[in-house]
């Protein structure tokens, strides 16, 4: 029986999303961003060893608003990869897998990674961070 | 790799209409995946307007009546309508389920069905499972033993027998397995959610004197570390078992032995 011109059943157009698949992808979509935000951090501390001149220029692009609004999304990556992988260390104990436990493990997540980023922001502006 | 759209063989037509007959009132539209293998054609989208007056509650009801009375090309599968064969197994309004127990009144909207997810299509809401089922033969999923057999039964006190609670119900609708993208992305080489719990089960099973080569296995790096703990499977089991916790209890195991 010829079986190569099957077509193959629709699969992520058409799974319903979910929060448990939604926080997975997050999280490998936050650990991607955040492995260029170590490239970032690497060309700032270049920058200060190459000198005045270069470090001003490097400031000066952290320093736009393009920049720190860059650094913001960064802030909150680190936040909610930090939280979700507390989330993955107790399921690598086995536990937290009941339905229920993973939504509210899951929510809470988004709630304390929200909230560590604004105060984080709040904290960098008052301590006189910023433009 | 991952391949996140359709092959062209494979990409959604629009279908036919089957109206209700005028004067019915309480009309629900069932949308569902159709695809002949020898029509040379694409798969495509059918739409069954069916009278819920005259209808049972479950879709097994509805997809019956529209096979009885509406159009008889329509294929599926199907045989205890009480979720104990899993044959009915597919994906209903976004999400895999059997048809028999799955209430057309919890669903809003249309109702929309497909087959299980990302596997060759045989016709319809025929899947091909013999990837599935050749897995499953993979774990040898009998009893293996070294000790003489004994004169009567391999007796387990309550608490072993206790152990394969929440393991042995599982029906292998591969409802699970094809919810979890990474065996969408990957379902040669990782064994999935269903084939995992049940490796599992001979794992934790008392009377199974294999439980080290079970283990030795699984230790690869794609049969069973591909679970990236994503939970579509727990989340979609229509038996309420939890196969992402089975996987970590074997992932725990592995580590154990180490030390």
């Amino acid at each position: 029986m010829a079986t190569e011109n099957r077509p193959l059943s629709p699969h992520l157009g058409i799974y319903r999303w979910q929060i448990t698949m939604t926080m997975s992808i997050v999280h490998r979509a936050t650990g991607i961003w955040l492995s260029l935000g170590a490239l970032a951090l690497v060309y700032w501390l270049i920058a200060a060893a190459l000198g005045p001149d270069a470090y001003a220029t490097a400031q000066l692009l952290f320093g736009s608003w393009i920049g720190q609004m860059l650094l913001w999304v960064w802030v909150f990556c680190l936040f909610y990869h930090l939280c979700n992988g507390v989330r993955h260390l107790f399921w690598d104990a086995g536990l937290g897998f009941e339905i229920k436990t993973l939504y509210v493990s899951g929510y809470t997540v988004w709630v304390i990674a929200t909230a560590l980023t604004i105060l984080a922001i709040v904290l960098a502006y008052a301590s006189g961070g910023g433009p | 790799m991952a391949e996140f759209s359709l092959p062209k063989n494979s990409r959604i037509q629009a279908g036919r209409v089957y109206q209700a007959p005028p004067g019915t009132k309480n009309i629900r539209r069932f949308r569902i995946y159709r695809y002949a293998p020898d029509s040379g054609q694409n798969p495509r989208m059918d739409t069954y307007e069916v009278d819920m007056d005259k209808c049972g509650p479950m879709v097994l009801d509805a997809l019956l009546k529209i096979k009885n009375e509406m159009d008889t090309t329509l294929t599926l599968r199907r045989s205890c309508r009480e979720g104990i064969c899993g044959s009915c197994a597919m994906n209903i309004d976004g999400s895999n389920t059997l048809a028999c127990t799955k209430a057309c009144s919890d669903i809003k909207g249309d109702v929309q069905i497909y087959p299980l997810p990302h596997l060759p299509v045989i016709k319809d809401l025929v899947p091909d499972l013999t990837h599935f089922y050749a897995q499953y033969a993979s774990i040898k999923p009998w009893i293996r033993t070294q000790s003489p057999p004994p004169d009567r039964e391999r007796l387990q006190s309550k608490e072993e027998r206790s152990r394969l609670d929440g393991l042995y119900e599982c029906i292998l609708c591969a409802c699970c397995s094809t919810s979890c993208p990474s065996y969408w992305w990957n379902p040669e080489r990782y064994l999935g959610p269903a084939i995992l719990l049940q490796a599992y089960r001979w794992i934790v099973d008392s009377r199974d004197e294999a439980s080290g080569e079970r283990l030795d296995d699984l230790q690869d790096p794609f049969k069973l570390y591909r679970c990236h703990t994503i939970m579509n499977c727990t989340r979609t089991c229509p038996k309420g078992l939890n196969p992402a916790r089975a996987i970590a209890e074997i992932k725990k195991l592995l580590v154990e032995r180490q030390h």
